[in-house]
């Protein structure tokens, strides 16, 4: 199969980009790494009039430091991220997922603003970035606004974003002291799309009792799903192994809403979403430990 | 509507000029334009990764990617490798190593193999596995062809 006709564009700053946006609404479609967009094309399942080439934009690739946390430029590539020593150091749960992200080739040219801006419900980026509190900047010729990441993905590859805006920038805040992060996924071939994955970030009190924890399960409905039951049956305790059971498997059963198709059952996703939700919890809460008492390295 | 687009792109180190439509694939212009027909299309939706060719110097799935996204930019096929009396040294140890079967997907691994062979000379086995996932092959399973880059790391 082969794309539809289309106008093209390839501006160079983002002002030109967002004047192309305004003036073809939403017959127009902003296209970033391609990596999703463009098998949408080739299947005709996506048929814009204009594409918004947004590779040309050099101001949109960036990876800088933000008192303490980082800010991502929307059009920064994959794996530009994935061997990021800032990265590493200050959002080691980015850095554990990205090369977890589809394949080499695929990273090569994907873009972290872009696999959020097509809110994938099984994409690995999508819940990292809910589990981080990140924050995401939008623009439109008129405005600016920020929206955090847990109010940017509204349903199925639906987003926050209106036609004439364009995501360009995404805020992580520092993680607080004594917090830990896991993500998991088991997909069933290595890098295919997920079957049920979930990325947590939990923070431990001083007394080491658990202050928050957020949890973030993909491939779990049509949207990335926030354990917030969970979480509340987590917070003031310390999380023992009892605890962390009864955690998992309340947001398994009772928060998360997985669909059937031909590569698992809805109840073998739920399934695997309690297991793995078990699994994240203990190793996150160990991580925090481990930072607390100056157990690792970088953190 | 004249929706035509001229682009200049350096493919192998020569230079085209080419007029296309932007809806143009790389994997299609390099095959019906160029004539370059060693990069293979396979899916057309970026899991195979038959097409995989170097765009300035990097992996890339040509299926993924418009002819005119390249204008200005450096293309590197499968042909720019060895010729059929002078193979690179990973085609020999493909050759040597029967990590070749039909042979449709192995433009693709080579396309994989050679950038990640320059940044890893010497990779481990679970290494090369992970450079070679994104790329599938339903002849050989992927033994042999392990075994064709540790005899090529080897060589070097």
């Amino acid at each position: 199969m082969k794309p539809a006709p289309f106008k093209y564009y390839a501006p160079v700053t983002v002002d030109e980009a967002l004047a192309h946006l305004a003036e073809h609404g939403y017959e127009a479609k902003p296209l970033a790494g391609g990596q999703s967009l463009i098998p949408l094309l080739n299947f005709r399942l996506a048929r814009p009039s204009v594409i918004v080439d947004l590779n040309n934009i050099s101001e949109l690739f960036y990876i800088r430091p933000d008192d303490g946390g980082l800010l991502i430029g929307a059009m920064t590539r994959q794996r530009q991220v994935e061997h990021d020593p800032l990265v590493a150091e200050r959002a080691p749960l980015v850095h554990e997922v990205m090369p977890q992200i589809a394949y080499p080739q695929i990273r090569t040219r994907g873009t972290f603003g872009g696999s959020l801006a097509h809110a994938d419900p099984s994409a690995e980026l999508v819940a990292v970035n809910i589990a981080l509190n990140g924050r995401f900047r939008l623009r439109s010729q008129a405005a600016e606004r920020w929206v955090p990441a847990d109010e940017f993905f509204v349903g199925l590859f639906t987003t926050a974003l209106e036609p004439e805006e364009l995501l360009v920038e995404v805020a992580l805040p520092p993680m607080p002291p004594r917090s830990g992060w896991a993500f998991q996924q088991i997909t069933r071939r290595h890098h295919d799309f997920c079957i049920a994955g979930v990325a947590v970030v939990v923070t431990l009190n001083d007394r080491g009792q658990c202050e928050q924890a957020r949890m973030v399960f993909l491939s779990a409905g049509d949207r990335p799903v926030i354990a917030h039951q969970a979480a509340e049956m987590l917070k003031g305790h310390a999380p023992s192994p009892e605890l962390i059971q009864a955690a998992a498997e309340k947001a398994a059963r009772d928060e998360i809403d997985p669909g059937s198709d031909i590569h698992a059952s809805a109840e073998y996703r739920r399934h695997l979403a309690g297991v793995l939700a078990r699994r994240v919890l203990t190793q996150a809460f160990e991580r925090a430990k481990a930072r607390e008492t100056g157990k690792s390295g970088n953190w | 509507m004249n929706n035509l687009h001229t682009i200049t792109v350096t493919v192998n180190d020569t230079p085209y000029e080419r007029t296309v439509e932007p809806r143009l694939l790389l994997s299609d212009f390099l095959r019906h334009d160029l004539g370059l027909t060693g990069t293979h299309v396979g899916c057309e939706h970026g899991v195979c990764g038959a097409c995989t060719v170097l765009f300035d110097g990097e992996p890339v799935r040509s299926c993924l990617m418009f002819a005119v996204q390249a204008n200005g930019h450096k293309i590197t096929t499968v042909e720019a490798l060895g010729t059929p009396d002078n193979l690179h040294p990973l085609q020999e140890a493909f050759w040597e190593s029967h990590a070749v079967q039909c042979g449709f997907c192995t433009p693709g691994f080579l396309m994989s193999l050679v950038p990640f062979l320059e940044q890893n000379p010497d990779p481990t086995e679970e290494e090369i596995r992970e450079a070679i996932s994104g790329n599938l092959c339903r002849c050989t399973g992927y033994q042999h062809i392990v075994d064709a880059v540790k005899l090529a790391a080897k060589r070097k």
